[in-house]
């Protein structure tokens, strides 16, 4: 054996959740809707550089003007203008920041209070298992728009009681979760090593375990993200949702609403807006899946 | 399953009955407003009116012994007073009951209808041109708005082409005196053809608004079952002996394929009755749904809290015979 050879370091082993990334990313489709949700948080982060107009400014001589490629309209208001004389495209810019701030700080709440209380079920066992899980049977007892709709009769509307109520519930999935993954690591070489070594419970709770269960924790977040985008648009559709001015595709479909038999753009474009970046979660989420499932890696 | 068995699985119902009344019990606690002034609105009444009333209602108590009270008066139906309707909450409710469950039910029946065959030749038909339609429909399913998909519909089938009406649940001229309140029923039961059609008709949309997530879902159920059961031994043994094509899939596969759908089914039965909020209010249908909505505005609570109450038990409920149904298709799982 030469010298050479010797001091050649073995590569670093591909950890599970590198491994099931690279192969998410070989998915052209997947990356294409995740350059899509992308766009869409861009488009959120940075409303007032992109949209041609203040989404709030109402003048009625634009009132119902129809999108720039019909007859009447005109290309300084590409999408058309609302009911006020508002910019469509303007409020569909600014409209997509609730929801994407709505979707995601709920998820962020919810899975961290999810993966936590998860992992202390799983992990700990005995009374805080019981607790926590007669918590989730209970709260899983409620249709979630139904849950959501009370909570909001009680405590009125508004963006924190909205991302308050749909937490309250979204909690409860990411738990259910990780505590059966959690279950599923009792006994196996890593966790007992650690325990041997002496680690202190939450050392082995949140640095063993919570990474080597990384991978279904993100599938369910992006796929509940979606799900909390629609029923968000869903509370703000019937008037539940953040209150106007400030717009939301949900009341913009609402809004829409009444003038749905001549002037067909006012809903359909906010709908539209909904429908893609839902559409492109779900895409993603699928992809996640895929590349994680290790049923599909044959 | 064994009889102890399922009265176990039916005394662990009551923690979560109880848990749910207490925080359906909690939030009405929370709701701010006054229940007495809001009741009385803008009508002037003595002080001692308004106690008596308080009395009455029980909100002198404190909250423990109010909430024994409504868990009480909830098992007997007696849920007060609708401030809205003047009239027993329990009633209003029943009234709204029937149109809500004849909506819920043609949506499962609708989705069932769809996604059973679609799955099964997807599954059958793997990675063909009709697979793939089937996967990106069900993509589409899950992320199309309900209320937006709703309005959609009513714009091209009913205003644009002429074929639907746009709301409601039936013409004046089509009424018709009521046995079991569900309308295509009754309708046939009386022998009006007419009434049936027109019913119909008002109930396509809402169906296919409220049952396309659902059907969604449950066209990938059964296409991931289905490709699982037609990989299974028995299925290549039943190959081998000769049977046909049509008789292995109806006779041997789709018998065991169906029970995640209709395990998966069960359970998003109780999900469709979240979805009628959004859909009886795009399509005016006139359930329980939108009643809660309306009920929202004009701050009805005892309403509200009676709709979240019934809401959470009947999907405790579903919940309950969905697990129920799945050991009875299943035998190998135990409960």
């Amino acid at each position: 054996m030469t010298m050479a050879q010797t001091e050649l370091k073995a590569p670093r082993p591909e950890t599970l959740f590198q491994r099931n990334m690279k192969l998410f990313a070989s998915s052209k489709l997947s990356m294409f809707f995740l350059c899509v949700t992308i766009g869409f948080v861009v488009m959120a982060v940075a409303a007032p550089l992109i949209a041609p107009h203040d989404p709030n400014e109402a003048d009625l001589f634009r009132r119902l003007m129809p999108p720039a490629w019909m007859e009447g309209g005109d290309w300084a208001y590409v999408l058309g203008c609302d009911g006020l004389g508002r910019d469509i495209l303007s409020r569909i810019i600014y409209g997509s920041r609730i929801s994407i701030f709505i979707g995601a700080s709920v998820i962020i709440v919810a899975t961290t209070i999810g993966v936590l209380a998860g992992l202390a079920a799983g992990f700990l066992r005995g009374w805080v298992d019981v607790v926590i899980s007669r918590l989730v049977d209970i709260l899983l007892g409620f249709p979630y728009l139904i849950f959501a709709i009370a909570l909001i009769a009680m405590t009125g509307p508004g963006l924190q009681n909205i991302v308050l109520a749909l937490a309250y519930k979204e909690w409860v999935i990411p738990c259910r979760v990780v505590r059966g993954e959690t279950l599923a690591t009792t006994g196996v070489e890593y966790v007992e090593a650690a325990q041997a070594m002496g680690a202190s419970k939450s050392n082995i709770m949140l640095r063993e375990i919570l990474p080597n269960i990384l991978s279904p924790v993100l599938v369910v977040s992006t796929v509940r993200m979606a799900n909390v985008i629609i029923l968000e648009a869903s509370l703000s559709f019937l008037g539940l949702g953040v209150q106007p001015p400030t717009a939301s595709w949900g009341a913009m479909v609402a809004d829409g609403r009444s003038f749905m038999l001549q002037e067909w753009w006012l809903s359909t474009f906010p709908g539209l807006a909904i429908l893609l970046l839902v559409l492109s979660i779900n895409v993603v989420s699928q992809g996640l899946r895929d590349a994680f499932d290790p049923k599909f890696h044959d | 399953m064994s009889l102890g068995k399922f009265i176990e699985r039916l005394l662990q119902l009551i923690p979560v009955l109880l848990g749910v009344s207490v925080i359906v019990f909690v939030m009405m606690l929370f709701t701010p407003g006054d229940p007495v002034d809001i009741m009385l609105g803008d009508q002037h009444v003595t002080e001692e009116m308004e106690q008596a009333l308080r009395r009455d209602m029980g909100l002198d108590l404190p909250p423990h012994e109010r909430f024994f009270k409504f868990l009480g008066n909830a098992m007997t139906g007696d849920f007060g007073l609708s401030y809205y309707h003047r009239q027993p909450v329990a009633e209003v409710i029943a009234s709204r009951l029937p149109a809500t469950i004849e909506l819920s039910l043609a949506a499962l029946i609708f989705a069932l209808l769809v996604s059973i065959p679609l799955g099964v030749l997807a599954a059958v038909r793997k990675n063909s041109f009709l697979d793939r339609l089937a996967t990106v429909t069900s993509l589409f399913g899950v992320s199309l708005p309900g209320f937006w998909f709703g309005i959609l519909l009513i714009l091209f089938f009913a205003v644009n082409m002429r074929w639907l009406p746009v709301s409601g649940r039936a013409g004046f001229e089509s009424e018709v005196a009521p046995i079991t309140h569900l309308l295509l029923i009754d309708s046939l039961l009386r022998g009006r053809i007419d009434a049936f059609w027109d019913a119909l008709k008002h109930l396509i949309l809402p169906t296919i608004t409220l049952g396309l997530p659902m059907a969604s879902i449950l066209m990938r159920v059964t296409r991931a079952s289905m490709l699982d059961v037609l990989n299974r031994d028995y299925i290549t043994f039943a190959e081998a002996k000769g049977l046909s094509r049509t008789r292995i899939l109806v006779k041997h596969a789709l018998k065991n394929a169906l029970i995640p759908t209709v395990t998966v089914a069960a359970i998003e039965t109780g999900s469709l009755l979240g979805g009628n909020m959004v859909v009886e209010t795009v399509f005016g249908w006139p359930g329980l749904g939108r009643l809660v909505v309306e009920s929202i505005f004009v701050r009805n609570y005892p309403l509200i809290q009676a709709a979240v109450l019934f809401y959470a038990v009947t999907y405790v409920m579903l919940n309950f015979f969905a697990d129920i149904l799945y050991t009875m298709l299943n035998p190998r799982v135990k409960l």
